[in-house]
């Protein structure tokens, strides 16, 4: 018991210390995982609008394909991209296996079916009609197919919280491919595995860590809770009394 | 005067289903031109293929004279503008959504910022510009809508149904400024509409559609003095029966419109007469009320059309009518298909065609 509250009392100085090395652990899991869903977002938008605007054959099986993805357990994508990466893969002569290249790319991998596939619905969720209303008030069709993804904005944002909640999150495919090579590769949750593993003094990191990965994953999630109820609230105002 | 728009022919199919069916039209210059038939009568279609969002499946189409096809077609939506029944805003500021065309058509920020002001004046929305779009009323929505598309000043306004889901405030407002659009600007505008008074005043020149093809084609004084003959073809729009009159002892007139439907109305006439009720006039109950109203029958539901904020219903009570009622009446009721109503409306509501 007192090894625990010891570790309580030594997590929450070094968080409160500016310690370098704790705080390099954050910032690259900031990084890292923000960079993977500006990259997700950047590839599957339009992705999310080709499935959502156009009509063509095999598009739901498409789109349950990303569906069915979005429960890729981490470990098992992060095996996947490994041997990809590895020498002998077939990316293998990019030599980005152990750089914090690799945890990019992979963690918007295994971000992107989230992407994809809330904002598909959030896009097919306007009115159809919007369509041909930027049509004829003269957008072309880009600038219509635009004036649709701002009309689904709300999906959008959500999607990309959504999917940086996941990136910041996962142990696998950063422990894999990333190789948690300290100060460059170590992210949140590999080093809460690894200071948890080797106990004793790092046991007190483990916990700190682990407080400053839940504040964020909570912080995001209070974010999308009240920026749902207000939206909610603002939806109730517009009903006609 | 010159033929801004031919139509030879024209035919569009969706699937197996012919939407448009031979249709051969001129649309003149700077007439009000209202395509006046019952829903599913392919109005809709018509306007679609004349803002150019559609392709007719065969037919040609000519604007001033020149036969518009593929790439041209593109071009050509910027010389029309259509306004659409449902009312479509984007979710954002009142000015932002009026501004969006003259954005797209990479106007000077002075002159959109001077132009909406004036398109707002029109539709009688001064000082609205910062408001959210979406949190106005029903009516404020569609003059907005419609500012959005006269600041476009095209040569082709078309207005599908612009006053179907509207207080007769907001209604007159926006026929208003169609009147004054056509005079002052001579804008060509083409109204689609089962509104039997707005046809009646507002264009030029009526063409009656039914079944995707256009029966007739004329002035509303031809058009309304040739329906009382050929009402039969006509009957499909809302709430209009032929019918024979006598006068009753009190001086109104009673109409049988068969199946044992007589209506009371407060104008006089005798022999074979064709009427018309407004569907926002009939008020509807679950049970029976005592009213001032002269008619009273009661139906079941056996239609039920959801408009946004106001819901369509057929009732059946031996003769189809349509009724009007909010979609909160309309939850607060309880209706449903086959529900048991009563129908009420004043003789006065009655109007002889």
């Amino acid at each position: 018991m007192n090894e625990i509250l010891d570790g309580i009392i030594k997590a929450l100085q070094l968080i409160f210390s500016g310690d370098p090395t704790f705080y390099g652990i954050i910032y690259r899991s900031l990084l890292f995982s923000g960079l993977a869903t500006v990259i997700a977002a950047l590839w599957g938008t339009p992705i999310a609008m080709l499935l959502s605007l156009k009509e063509f054959r095999g598009k739901s099986i498409i789109k349950g394909f990303f569906t069915t993805l979005i429960g890729m357990p981490t470990v098992a994508l992060g095996l996947i991209l490994l041997l990809i990466f590895s020498k002998a893969g077939p990316l293998g002569f990019f030599g980005i296996l152990y750089t914090p290249a690799a945890i990019i790319i992979g963690e918007a991998v295994l971000v992107t079916p989230l992407i994809v596939s809330i904002e598909t619905s959030a896009i097919e969720a306007v009115d159809p009609e919007m369509m041909s209303l930027a049509k004829t008030l003269g957008a072309s069709e880009s600038q219509a197919s635009i004036a649709i993804l701002r009309e689904a904005a709300n999906g959008v944002v959500l999607s990309n919280i959504a999917g940086f909640n996941r990136a910041i999150a996962e142990l696998g495919v950063a422990l894999l491919v990333g190789g948690n090579i300290q100060g460059l590769t170590d992210v949140l949750t590999t080093d809460i595995s690894m200071y948890t593993q080797r106990g004793g003094e790092g046991f007190a990191m483990a916990i700190g860590l682990a407080i400053v990965l839940l504040l964020i994953v909570f912080g995001i999630n209070l974010i999308i809770m009240i920026a749902q109820k207000a939206r909610m609230l603002f939806a109730l105002g517009r009903i006609p009394q | 005067m010159p033929a801004l728009v031919e139509l030879k022919n024209l035919t569009k199919c969706f699937g197996n289903i012919k939407a448009l069916d031979d249709i051969t039209l001129q649309i003149q210059e700077r007439e009000i031109l209202a395509l006046l038939g019952p829903n599913g009568s392919g109005k809709t279609t018509l306007l679609k293929i004349l803002a150019f969002l559609e392709k007719p499946t065969s037919g040609e189409i000519k604007f001033q004279g020149q036969t518009v096809s593929g790439k041209i077609a593109e071009r050509m939506r910027l010389q029309s503008v259509m306004v659409f029944q449902k009312t479509l805003l984007f979710n954002t500021t009142v000015f932002n959504n009026v501004a969006y065309g003259l954005k797209i058509r990479k106007i000077s920020k002075n002159i959109i910022e001077e132009e909406v002001m004036k398109a707002l004046k029109v539709v009688k929305l001064e000082g609205y510009e910062k408001r959210s779009a979406k949190k106005l009323s029903g009516g404020e929505q569609q003059r907005v809508a419609l500012a959005r598309a006269l600041i476009l000043k095209t040569k082709l306004l078309l207005l599908d149904e612009p006053t179907a889901n509207l207080d007769p405030k907001n209604a007159s407002i926006i026929e208003e400024v169609i009147a004054t659009v056509n005079r002052e600007l001579g804008t060509t505008i083409v109204i689609a509409t089962h509104n039997m008074f707005q046809a009646k005043n507002l264009p030029h020149r009526i063409a009656l559609m039914n079944d995707g093809k256009i029966s007739e084609v004329g002035t509303p004084t031809e058009i309304f003095g040739r329906l009382s003959k050929t009402l039969a073809s006509f009957a499909a729009v809302e709430n209009t029966f032929a019918g024979t009159a006598r006068i009753t002892e009190d001086g109104t007139t009673s109409a049988d419109i068969g199946n044992s439907v007589k209506i009371e109305a407060t104008f006089q006439s005798q022999g074979r007469i064709s009427v018309f009720i407004r569907p926002e006039d009939i008020i509807l109950s679950r049970s029976r009320f005592t009213s001032s109203a002269r008619n009273i029958f009661k139906g079941k539901i056996v239609e039920i059309l959801d408009l946004g904020s106001v819901v369509r219903l057929k009732v059946d009570v031996g003769k189809i009518f349509t009724v009007q009622v909010t979609k909160r009446s309309f939850s607060e009721m309880g209706l449903n298909l086959n529900s048991e109503v009563f129908l009420a409306f004043k003789a006065s509501s009655v109007q002889i065609i």
